[in-house]
């Protein structure tokens, strides 16, 4: 591995004092002037006929500027399947669907304003789960579909399968085989800041919205569509996104509010901002989908895995969001964690009155490695195999092309695997304890960016002023994650100049470049490779520039010198045929000659060159901008094939847990997370990233699931609904990072966003059967099912 | 009904105009135009809008405007120092990488500082309890701990 001035050492994120001192502003402290406070008016049924809408109280309160309805507004589209409208004209599909809305002076005005509307509704019925929305007759969702066609069930017209090998093979080569079902829950992102956005027309009918998105630019022509659908032709939406209080996943599609926000804007001609309260973002906020998966896996005498067929079910609720894209993400843990010859895999995506959902970190690989790594172990089991020693036998390996064609450039599953194993003392006998246990689980996500839209590229632009300072342009969002350190860290690195010389633009699509959206834990990655191809060719500027400009100032430099120090020899070096010979170095914001003793009269200060360039007779500007577009390929979701992402991640995670017989309460003594992060870029932010998404993985294992009765969500509040507290995050997490070093990433790295939750729970979970001979095959893994469990047992 | 509260804020004695029904948080984020102070749920289950009153930290969500009369109230604007200087809570959150979306931290930072101020030396345990009314989704608290610890034995080492 190289040596490096910046990567890998600690480098402080540049919001961390802004948000240390409360001054980092988000969409709740956003304020325009003139602005009117928006709130939408929700159905209550989870399946009707909306027969009339009454808005005439609401109208007549004092402080009401506007109160829109289906009927009063132009019919607005949108959603992955074009399937949703931002306000609903006949009927209502979900509970949460949006029937009104109002403008008003202020925020009470406004509640107040949406209790004096009237909905009357004629019920119809409705379908809860996948399988009664499958039944023949079932009441449809969509009567049609987005274009008038007739619908005549509610299956998403989206197919998505692989088939590798031979199946019959598989199996008959098979000595063990395990099959089981395996269901996960609906689970919120539970940011800590809430949905919102303003939206602001200028009197030329550009849109300016201040939004809570993960996707600018893929925001930014969702919303000129709209714009185009109301009317105004060629008009554009400026996008700016403030701080975002965490987003998950939240930010990979536009909503209704944003919608509903533009069209108030537009009617009331005054800014309007929409913020969700902490009940609203609950019950209306779009979360991960619930899934079900069968999973049967074989292996021979020997261990050697040689099937495994996965079907999948997922309940997308009443609209389609990314969400219903997960089965293409769950395609690569099903055909290429661990080496399977003969593979199928096949998901369906069912409409149900329930709420309808989208993505969230992880994207369908923790519902799939839950299914995949629990029937692992239980499949280890049958064949008389060490959990352990029986993923050693199937691990991944380097050079490697999957099933499903993924190139696995390195992979570091082998070294992760031993981390766990070694710092849980795995070999020691597995039991640890009467009613203790310990367990494992690994994985595999993209690391390369993903191929999910057409482009996977981003753009960046450096631009260097007077004072030597560069100012990074760049459309990827930092909505907590660290994404800004690393970029800083990556442009200080590639173009020779100290951190605190970058400055990262806020991200705004009227200045900074195109970008595909930051999503597919590709932030640091992308962000990584643009930087160094702009830093490439903007020290190719610099050392152009130089060859005229830094002879002369060195000549000077060196007379001054050599005037105070009249015993100074200058070493032998012929300045004016190094320049010319482009013999330049940039580092730490000086140029200066290859190979030139490092004396400060031989070099020459960057923002000197840039002003020299700026104020001399036909001047110049020094700026560079790249275009990285990884080489990876968009998978055919149906032939289930594909090189998705540049390079993959893998991870093994270890848990140690005791399980209390009397309570069900299952206690975490202590977590290993290993992962394969290719390069460690920025120390506290890569150990952040992995510590944050394990909890959020120990809460998806544990206790996270957002209830839903006849649609309605049962705990739409922080008392209801647990995410980790402190006091539940009191076990010791070891980590252990792996460098890979991968000839794809930037400096080596990959990306580690997701991969922190995804093997969590099935760690977990075999840790559970390790300790009282268990297996919960639904989570979350509540004390009343691990009671439950306990009881079957002693009965059986 | 309104009327005139008066009471210590950040240090500074003010009288503002409170509603009877208004919330601290309200008082302090839409009249005092103080926005450091987070709403994430309105309903005390988060701690985002933690501040302190009399050196106790207390949802201001949850805490009438009129109860703060007379009392000393405390916010994050007030743990900066002159010429923008970050208290020894602030910096630790800062250098531990406790800080990621930055929705919770300063309800957090409040939260650390009523613990340090009556237990300068406290045990792992005392952080977590004394966090635990605090939500963070980002950063699995593992650096937040830390930063504590390390306010606390940089207030130690202070003469």
């Amino acid at each position: 591995m190289r040596d490096f001035f910046h990567i890998g050492k600690a480098t402080p994120r540049p919001d961390g004092p802004d948000k240390a001192a409360g001054k980092a502003h988000y969409i709740h402290d956003y304020e325009r002037p003139g602005m009117l406070y928006g709130k939408i008016k929700f159905s209550d049924h989870s399946h009707a006929r909306i027969k009339h809408i009454d808005t005439s109280r609401a109208e007549k309160l004092p402080g009401v500027k506007a109160v829109i309805t289906a009927n009063n507004t132009p019919e607005i589209r949108f959603g992955f399947l074009r399937d949703n409208m931002a306000l609903k004209k006949d009927k209502v599909r979900q509970y949460r669907d949006e029937v009104a809305a109002v403008a008003a002076i202020d925020p009470d005005i406004a509640a107040e304003a949406i209790d004096l509307i009237q909905v009357e509704y004629e019920p119809l019925p409705g379908v809860f789960t996948p399988h009664e929305a499958m039944k023949e007759g079932a009441p449809l969702i969509h009567e049609s579909d987005p274009r008038g066609r007739p619908r005549s069930h509610n299956i998403l017209p989206l197919k998505y399968h692989h088939e590798s090998g031979d199946l019959d093979e598989g199996k008959r080569t098979a000595k063990h085989i395990v099959e089981g079902e395996f269901s996960t829950p609906l689970v919120q992102q539970c940011c800590m800041g809430t949905a919102g956005c303003i939206a602001e027309f200028d009197m030329n009918n550009n849109l300016t919205l201040w939004a809570k998105t993960q996707i600018p630019f893929l925001a930014q022509r969702d919303f000129n569509r709209v714009l185009s659908d109301m009317g105004l032709k060629e008009k554009n939406t400026r996008i700016i996104v403030p701080a975002l209080g965490g987003a998950f996943g939240s930010g990979l599609d536009t909503h209704a509010y944003e919608y509903i926000a533009i069209l108030l804007a537009f009617q009331t001609g005054h800014p309007i901002k929409i913020v969700y309260n902490r009940r609203e973002e609950f019950a209306n906020l779009s979360p991960r989908q619930s899934s079900r998966t069968r999973i049967i896996q074989g292996c021979d005498q020997n261990g050697k895995l040689t099937f495994r067929q996965v079907d999948v079910l997922q309940d997308n609720g009443a609209y389609t969001s990314w969400g219903a894209t997960y089965p293409s993400v769950m395609l690569m843990p099903a055909t290429s964690l661990y080496r399977v010859p003969h593979i199928t895999f096949d998901a369906k995506l069912v409409y149900t009155n329930n709420t309808y959902c989208q993505a969230m970190r992880g994207y369908g690989n923790p519902e799939l490695t839950w299914a995949l790594e629990s029937n692992m172990a239980e499949l280890a089991e049958r064949a008389g195999i060490d959990p352990f020693e029986f993923r050693m036998l199937n691990r991944n390996e380097p050079g490697e092309i999957t099933p499903m064609g993924l190139k696995i450039s390195t992979c570091g599953l082998k070294e992760c695997l031993e981390a766990v194993s070694e710092k849980l003392d795995w070999k020691r006998g597995t039991k640890k304890g009467k009613n203790s246990g310990v367990g494992m689980a690994s994985l595999i996500h993209v690391g390369g960016g993903g191929r999910i839209y057409r482009s996977d590229a981003s753009g960046i632009i450096l631009k260097l002023d007077d004072f030597g300072n560069v100012n990074v342009f760049y459309g990827g969002v930092e909505m907590g994650q660290g994404l800004h350190a690393v970029l800083i860290q990556s442009v200080a690195e590639a173009l020779g100049v100290m951190p605190d010389k970058v400055f990262i633009n806020p991200t705004d699509t009227g200045t900074c470049p195109w970008d595909v959206g930051t999503h597919a834990s590709r932030g640091a990655f992308m962000a990584g490779n643009a930087a160094i191809l702009a830093a490439e060719k903007l020290r190719s500027k610099i050392f152009e520039l130089a060859e005229e400009l830094f002879p002369a100032e060195v000549e000077k430099n060196l007379k001054k010198h050599q005037k105070k120090n009249p015993d100074y020899e200058p070493p032998d070096l012929d300045i004016a045929n190094a320049a010319k010979r482009n013999r330049f170095d940039l580092q730490e914001g000086y140029i200066f000659i290859k190979d030139a003793p490092p004396e400060p009269w031989l070099r020459m200060d960057l923002g000197r060159l840039l002003r020299a360039a700026h104020f001399r007779p036909q001047g110049q500007m020094l700026t560079a901008e790249a275009f990285y577009d990884p080489p990876n390929e968009s998978p055919d979701n149906e032939k289930g094939f594909g090189n998705l992402s540049a390079t993959y991640a893998f991870g093994t995670q270890g848990a140690e847990v005791e399980v209390d017989i009397e309570t069900g309460d299952v206690k975490i003594l202590r977590m290993v997370a290993a992962h394969d992060v290719g390069k460690t870029l920025n120390p506290p932010g890569l150990k952040g990233q992995i510590y944050g998404a394990l909890a959020q993985g120990v809460g998806y294992a544990l206790y996270e699931e957002l209830k839903s009765d006849k649609g309605k969500i049962q705990n739409p509040d922080f008392r209801d609904y647990k995410i980790p507290r402190t006091n539940e995050m009191d076990f010791p997490i070891e980590l252990a990072f792996i460098e890979t070093d991968d000839s794809f990433g930037p400096f080596g790295a990959k990306g580690v966003a997701e991969p922190g939750l995804v093997p969590t729970a099935p760690a977990i979970a075999n840790a559970i059967y390790n300790a009282v001979g268990i297996r919960i095959r639904d989570l979350p893994i509540t004390p009343e099912k691990v009671l439950a469990a306990l009881k079957n047992k002693k009965m059986a | 009904m309104k009327k005139t509260i008066t009471f210590t804020l950040n240090g500074t004695q003010i009288d503002v105009t409170a509603d009877s029904h208004q919330s601290l948080l309200d008082l302090l984020r839409v009249s005092l135009r103080l926005t450091g102070t987070k709403e994430g749920c309105g309903e005390g289950e988060c701690g985002a809008c933690t501040v302190l009153v009399d050196g106790l930290a207390i949802n201001a969500c949850l805490y009438p405007a009129y109860e703060a009369a007379g009392k000393n109230v405390i916010t994050i604007e007030g743990l900066t120092g002159k010429n923008n200087e970050l208290s020894d809570i602030q910096q630790a959150f800062v250098d531990s990488g406790a800080i990621q979306c930055g929705f919770c931290t300063p309800g957090m930072i409040l939260s650390a500082k009523a613990l340090l101020d009556t237990h300068p030396d406290p045990s792992e345990e005392d952080i977590r309890e004394a966090l635990s009314g605090n939500l963070c989704r980002c950063t699995g608290y593992v650096q937040i701990i830390e930063a504590v610890k390390k306010a606390a034995n940089r207030s130690k080492d202070k003469p």
